[in-house]
C-alpha cells in the first residue's frame, strides 16, 4: 500500500494494521525518515516536501510492485508526508513484510533507495535566517539506488 | 499544451502551471524548451542547465527526443531529493 499526506503517521499504529490477521509472516523491516535540523554545516529550522499529485503517487506504486517482483514479500508499505515539517518530524516511513528476514531487509532498503530516486518529491530547506534553499539530488542516494539496477 | 513547474523550476519561472499553445512545428521535449526560453529571461534562467532538468509527459518520465503534442500535460522539475 501507498500514501501520501500531509498530516504525520503513527509507525506502530501503521505497522499494527499492516499485519492484522498474518500469522504468515516472520520478518517485518521498517525505516522511518526524519526531519534533521542541520544539513551539512546549515541549520534548518523547517522544511516543505513538495509532490507532483498522481504522478508520485504512480511512481509509488511502480516501486512498490517491484519490490515484490523481486523478493517474496507477505506486505508492504510506503507513506510519504508533504508540506511543511520541523525538525524531529517524521517524512517517510517504508515497512517490508516476508516469511524471513533476508527478503524484508533487502526490500525496505530497496524501497527508501528507489524511493529517493525516482519518486517526484523535492525538499525546500529553511534555515533560522529565512533563507530558502532547495536541495538537490545526493550523489551518494544516487549511488545506493544504482546498487539495484539490474 | 499543459505546463507544470516544480521546486525551483517554479521559484524562477513564477508560476506552477500555464496553458501554452506553440506552433505546429514545436513537436518534441527539446523543441518545447527553445520554444519556452525564448519567451523571456525568466524561462532562459530557469532553464540554462537544462541537461539537469527532468521532463515527464502524461505522468510519465520522458526524453527529450520524444514526441509533444496541444493534448498532452508536460512537467519540467529538478532532480528529484525525497525521503
Amino acid at each position: 500500500m501507498i500514501r501520501v499526506q500531509q498530516g504525520d503517521f503513527d509507525p506502530a499504529a501503521e505497522i499494527d494494521k499492516l499485519l492484522a490477521g498474518r500469522t504468515d509472516i516472520g520478518a517485518l523491516v521498517t525505516f522511518t525518515g526524519l526531519v534533521r535540523d542541520i544539513a551539512g554545516d546549515q541549520a534548518i529550522s523547517a522544511m516543505t516536501l513538495e509532490h507532483y499529485p498522481g504522478m508520485t503517487e504512480r511512481q509509488l506504486q511502480e516501486i512498490e510492485r517491484q519490490a515484490h517482483e523481486r523478493w517474496p514479500l507477505d506486505a508492504s508499505l510506503i507513506i510519504h508526508r508533504v508540506g511543511r515539517m520541523a525538525p524531529g518530524e517524521r517524512i517517510v516511513l517504508v515497512a517490508a513484510a516476508s516469511a524471513h528476514r533476508k527478503a524484508a531487509f533487502e526490500a525496505a532498503e530497496f524501497l527508501i533507495d528507489w524511493l529517493k530516486t525516482k519518486a517526484p518529491f523535492w525538499k525546500l530547506e529553511e534555515s533560522p535566517d529565512g533563507a530558502q534553499n532547495w536541495v538537490d539530488a545526493r550523489e551518494a542516494d544516487c549511488a545506493a539506488a544504482a546498487r539495484w539496477e539490474r | 499544451m499543459k505546463i507544470l513547474y516544480f521546486a525551483w523550476l517554479k521559484s524562477k519561472i513564477g508560476a506552477d502551471e500555464e496553458e501554452v499553445s506553440p506552433p505546429a512545428g514545436v513537436s518534441t521535449v527539446s523543441a518545447l524548451i527553445d520554444w519556452l526560453v525564448a519567451r523571456g529571461p525568466r524561462f532562459a534562467d530557469a532553464f540554462e542547465h537544462r541537461e539537469v532538468i527532468h521532463v515527464a509527459i502524461n505522468q510519465r518520465y520522458a526524453h527529450p527526443g520524444d514526441p509533444v503534442g496541444p493534448d498532452d500535460e508536460v512537467a519540467f522539475f529538478p532532480p528529484i531529493a525525497g525521503g
